[in-house]
């Protein structure tokens, strides 16, 4: 008989709670996501700068006579049923998504950061009237503010900026407000209020810098979800208006023809998801160096 | 004088009461700046005289000044008023209510399923047993958080109930129509759900009290579910307001594409209708739920961890 003894399963590598964590930051050469991200966004890009260099076709042209094609040779990705091109309409509806996108995420930088440098530089009582109005519109889901504001300024690609720009400010604002309320104390910004600097200048040029760090990681991945927000919204048809080959947009149209003919659905609807993981894989890989080089 | 638990325990009550009055005032302001003329949006394709109008806007008190109507909003608000609809002549509470329950039980099942599905999958990926389904599964997280609710629907639908006919293809008859819409918009809140939980049992499997369990032979099973589960469950409650956001906004979409009756539909008619008092009605309600839902999750996390209780 033989006496089999257990594995050892205690792990004897579990650090003491003391010991400082080990970098998350995997060194690897190889990180073919990465690459495929990067890859990926800079095709965008050209999409939405130049798309007749991916796309020379009209994306509004019509053709009676091919209407809800299969992909094939001549038209890769299919044609809708107004016989539209829908790889033309995917190309030239990334630069839709993408300047609806940055201008909302503009405006949620842009205003988060005055906001929480207001909140964490001045005095108590407006530090807790700003925190209270970030709750406020923290209180609302993203898409029912953004459809509040809609009700109000009626659908299009403006309200649409705006009103995601507005949903998603306070994120951002509080992220600053905590980084602000940390430096105003740190010694170097003493010193300098000590060397007699103005307050203008002591904001731009010693707290700012310090507090913006986190800022444009944050901006990336708000990128990824300001574009997925848009595409619900144009796909409930609040944003830009058919025909214009907006990605949310698209996806609505082609619902109708969704039994014989999936792809004028699904492939706007990829292209929304690709460019989410993109950008989410890019910014997730800067916020682990940033971390990194934080410790 | 207070105990320290229930002062800070009141705080976070007022800090609601608060956030919740500046949500109401917000979306009372956003009705006030609306540009076009509210007795035109009552008038609609009806009748149009100078009379009434001016019956309208006795009506309705359009003629006293703003300030006075804010008051009179507020003290509607606390007594469980909503107004009427502009558009349908009835109490909001009304429209809203019928439409209610079938919102409520997608996104209850939605909830269900999502809260499930995350805790089958980090618990099966958590710590450094199986490297490669940890990948695999972050992989599939990832693309389920990244992926727009309407298309995870199109693709269910039209691979599901167009192409095999398991599920109908709208409508909201029987059970069966309720699993595709669960499943889209369980998806994503899986996804996010099932990231934060591994990472609060991975930190959880790092704690020495895991280490005691190993050593008395606990089975690696019984020390994931038992002792680590628990300690990672604590964290996802905050996410508890979040998870509502997304399942009501998620909703609006996921009704849309399954064509099902509910709050989403009542909301985007009442949206491109300008018929504001509904609009005002949701997303002040959910607000209030939101707040109500994080407080009662605040207060739980004081009672449950001590730690929080001093400051």
């Amino acid at each position: 008989m033989t006496v089999t003894l257990a594995p050892a399963t205690i792990d004897t590598h579990t650090p003491h709670p003391s010991t400082p964590p080990a970098p998350t930051v995997r060194r690897r050469r190889w990180r073919p996501g990465l690459l495929a991200a990067g890859a990926y966004l800079i095709l965008l890009v050209v999409a939405a700068v130049w798309p007749t260099a991916l796309a020379p076709g009209d994306p509004l042209a019509a053709d009676p006579l091919g209407v809800l094609e299969a992909p094939s040779a001549a038209h890769w990705l299919g044609t809708d049923h107004l016989g539209r091109d829908v790889w033309t309409r995917v190309v030239h509806g990334a630069g839709h998504s993408l300047t609806i996108g940055l201008a909302a995420t503009a405006i949620a930088v842009t205003g988060g950061v005055l906001l929480g440098l207001l909140a964490g530089l001045t005095h108590r009582l407006a530090d807790e009237t700003l925190s209270r109005a970030f709750d406020a519109i923290s209180a609302f889901p993203i898409l029912l503010l953004a459809l509040l504001f809609i009700a109000v300024a009626g659908p299009g690609t403006v309200s649409l900026i705006i009103a995601i720009g507005v949903a998603t400010l306070p994120h951002h604002a509080r992220v600053v407000r905590g980084q602000t309320l940390l430096v105003r104390r740190a010694a170097y910004v003493e010193q300098a209020v000590t060397f007699g600097l103005s307050r203008p200048r002591l904001v731009a040029r010693h707290v700012l810098p310090n507090v913006i760090g986190p800022v444009p990681v944050l901006a990336v991945i708000g990128l990824g979800e300001a574009i997925m927000i848009a595409a619900g919204l144009s796909f409930l048809g609040m944003g830009p208006q058919p025909p214009s080959p907006e990605w949310g947009a698209m996806l609505s149209e082609g619902r109708n023809y969704l039994q014989v003919a999936w792809w004028i659905t699904v492939l706007p609807g990829v292209a929304v998801t690709a460019t989410v993981v993109a950008l989410t894989v890019v910014g997730r890989h800067w916020q682990a160096r940033f971390d990194g080089r934080q410790r | 004088m207070f105990s320290s638990p229930l002062r800070a325990a009141a705080r976070r009550l007022a800090a609601g009461l608060v956030v919740l009055w500046a949500a109401a005032t917000a979306a009372y302001l956003a009705l006030l700046v609306a540009p076009g003329d509210t007795v035109d949006t009552i008038v609609g394709d009806g009748a149009d005289t100078p009379q009434i109008r001016a019956q309208i806007i006795a009506e309705w008190s359009l003629d006293r000044p703003a300030v006075v109507q804010y008051l009179d909003y507020l003290r509607r608000l606390a007594g469980g008023d909503l107004g009427r609809s502009y558009l349908l002549q009835r109490p909001v509470v009304e429209v809203i209510g019928e439409q209610l329950a079938p919102t409520l039980t997608l996104a209850l099942a939605a909830a269900g399923l999502g809260v499930l599905l995350a805790v089958v999958l980090a618990v099966a990926t958590a710590g450094d047993r199986r490297p490669w389904l940890r990948r695999a599964s972050s992989g599939v997280e990832l693309l389920l958080v990244s992926t727009p609710p309407f298309l995870i629907g199109v693709v269910l639908l039209s691979v599901l109930s167009f192409r095999f006919g398991l599920f109908p293809v709208s409508g909201d008859q029987g059970v069966g129509a309720l699993v595709l819409p669960a499943v889209t918009l369980a998806l994503p809140i899986a996804g996010l759900l099932a990231q934060v939980l591994r990472d609060g049992l991975d930190r959880a499997l790092d704690e020495p009290f895991v280490l005691t369990a190993r050593s008395r032979g606990v089975r690696e099973r019984t020390v994931l579910l038992r002792h680590a589960l628990r300690h990672a469950l604590l964290p996802a409650v905050t996410l508890a307001g979040w998870l509502f956001g997304i399942l009501l906004g998620g909703a609006v979409i996921v009704e849309q594409v399954f064509g099902r009756p509910g709050l989403g539909q009542v909301t985007l008619t009442a949206v491109t209708s300008k018929d504001m008092p509904v609009v005002l009605a949701v997303v002040t309600l959910s607000a209030a739920v939101y707040v109500a839902v994080n407080t009662v999750a605040d207060l739980t996390y004081l009672l449950v961890d001590p730690r929080l209780r001093r400051s």
